[in-house]
């Protein structure tokens, strides 16, 4: 297992500090009429306050489903996992989700969607208003207030799905390859975006993607996941300042440590 | 070879709006021409088979006729009270059989079963149970309408994307909040749509009422006519009939696109 050791990596690591998420040797079998089918075998992980860590495997490795486990949307068949000292028994407003599909509300309008969390909350009309302009502003989509999301591109549709699940202000920010529908420009853009929000916001992000580059680009740590079933073969640190540009990506240890996982997930 | 994508006969192609309105309006030409044809040609008795100009003749006698309009009105509504018990009661059982698998365990394979009882069969039943009353009607409507309905009320609730619910609990939404605020809007356009399939249904089954059973309604109307060999005036009824279809039908659309504008493929 590689480990190398990043010289600004903005998480304190601290034996008095216990890790934001805890996961425990979590499996997961699926059983059909006369077949068990494992998706996910003894995957453990600990992922600090305010970090920034990605998932990347081939599809189909099962690292969707540990996200799912992680944000409650389904049980774990054994293992368990924590968030905040607590155990995960369900989905909760405490950890957000981004999905690859899009999923806003589409009789809602952007700003209606943004607020939906907040509505179920019952925070005040006044303090949900200046919310969602915040983060309007924050996803560069303050003219888009009123429109409905069939009038969005898919990356804009995609901001407004983190800017509705940042508005609820979630403990854990849960991101299941959201960029992956989108072009190679737009895609990009995003990311930046995303890092630029994640620097402002400080939220913990896990996020799930096979796009390798993606993986190293966001993350300060990188999980990396080999399939059926789904468990993990490595984490690596990555050796770059939570400020970056894509300029990053040209650099040649950027360019190892791609290759490095590239020739990992060939096995 | 290749093949050039031109012309007016392209798979799923648009056509020019004039095309288009040509098309629809040669369909009708051509229907009245071949009746014409029939008719004035004496191809077919005139007791049979009525002349354009005699039906239309006694389509503008029929309208100044208040006895019309007391049959649109009784048969108005005996759709009116058939279809909203339907709906009442179809519509919510549809949306629980759509929801929870034990609820489609119990309303579901029933009502695919009852399903293929033509309803019109259960009309010398009706008649038994209620006589011959307005009720009677109602019921045939009622039994025509409901079991359809119910089904597709259920499928309406399926086609919702598990991930928008998926979103929805991890915004904070409890079960019932999922129902109120993510199914129930989701399913909006989709449920008039399959309400305006309904109502048309509706009218068949209210003119099979009415020429069973009844002395007055725009069924018995076309029955009278053909005791006396009027066909003039049960091309009148049909034709008021289709009239009256095409307007509430027209009513549904414009009310799906009024008050839904968010639907995709809507305006």
């Amino acid at each position: 297992m590689a480990l190398v050791l990043s010289y600004d990596s903005p998480v304190k690591r601290n034996a008095y500090v216990p890790p934001k998420i805890i996961i425990r040797e979590v499996s997961k079998v699926y059983k059909t009429k006369d077949k068990e089918f494992m998706a996910v075998e003894g995957v453990s992980m600990e992922i600090m306050e305010n970090e920034f860590v990605s998932v990347v495997g081939p599809s189909g490795c099962g690292k969707s489903t540990l996200l799912r486990m992680i944000a409650g949307l389904e049980e774990t068949t054994e293992g368990k996992i924590w968030v905040d000292g607590k155990e995960v028994r369900g989905p909760s407003a405490e950890r957000g989700m981004v999905f690859q599909s899009y999923t806003l509300f589409p009789w809602l309008t952007v700003a209606d969607n943004i607020a939906f969390g907040l509505k179920l909350k019952g925070i005040p009309a006044a303090k949900i208003k200046e919310i969602v302009d915040k983060y309007l502003q924050l996803i560069d989509l303050a003219n888009f207030a009123y429109s409905y999301p069939r009038e969005l591109s898919g990356g804009m549709k995609q901001r407004v799905a983190i800017a509705r699940a940042l508005a609820n202000s979630p403990s854990v920010l849960l991101m299941d390859e959201p960029f992956g529908a989108l072009d190679m420009q737009t895609k990009a853009s995003m990311q930046e975006m995303l890092l630029d929000i994640w620097r402002k916001e400080r939220t913990t992000i896990i996020f799930i993607t096979h796009d390798i580059e993606e993986a190293i680009f966001l993350a300060q740590r990188v999980y990396v996941m080999k399939g059926r079933p789904g468990s993990i073969q490595a984490i690596f640190e990555v050796p770059f300042p939570a400020q970056r540009s894509g300029d990053v990506k040209d650099v040649e240890s950027f360019i190892l440590l791609k290759k490095k996982i590239t020739a990992m997930l060939k096995n | 070879m290749d093949r050039p994508m031109g012309g007016i006969l392209q798979i799923r192609k648009e056509v020019d709006r004039s095309w288009y309105i040509s098309g629809a309006l040669f369909s009708f030409f051509a229907i009245l021409f071949i009746w014409g044809l029939l008719s004035y040609g004496e191809v077919v008795s005139h007791v049979f088979l009525p002349t354009p100009a005699v039906v239309i003749r006694e389509f503008f006698k029929q309208i100044m006729d208040p006895i019309l309009w007391s049959n649109i009105g009784i048969s108005v509504y005996r759709i009116t009270m058939g279809f909203l018990l339907a709906a009442a009661i179809g519509i919510p059982l549809g949306i629980l059989a759509g929801t929870f698998k034990l609820a489609e365990a119990v309303i579901q394979p029933l009502t695919e079963f009852v399903r293929y009882m033509p309803a019109t069969a259960f009309i010398p039943l009706i008649m038994v149970w209620t006589g011959i009353g307005e009720l009677a009607k109602i019921m045939v409507i009622f039994i025509g309408t409901f079991f359809q309905m119910v089904l597709m009320v259920a499928d309406d609730i399926r086609t919702v994307p598990q991930d928008l619910l998926s979103a929805s609990y991890t915004l904070g939404a409890t079960r019932s909040q999922v129902i109120t605020r993510v199914l129930l809007p989701a399913i909006m356009p989709n449920l008039m749509d399959t309400l305006r399939m309904m109502i048309g249904w509706a009218w068949t089954y209210l003119v099979v009422a009415e020429l069973v059973a009844s002395n007055n309604g725009l069924g018995y109307m076309i029955l009278k006519a053909q005791r006396f060999l009027k066909t003039d005036v049960i091309f009148v009824g049909i034709l008021v009939i289709g009239i009256l279809g095409l307007v509430t039908d027209r009513l549904f659309y414009a009310a799906n696109r009024r008050f839904f504008p968010w639907a995709e493929g809507g305006s």
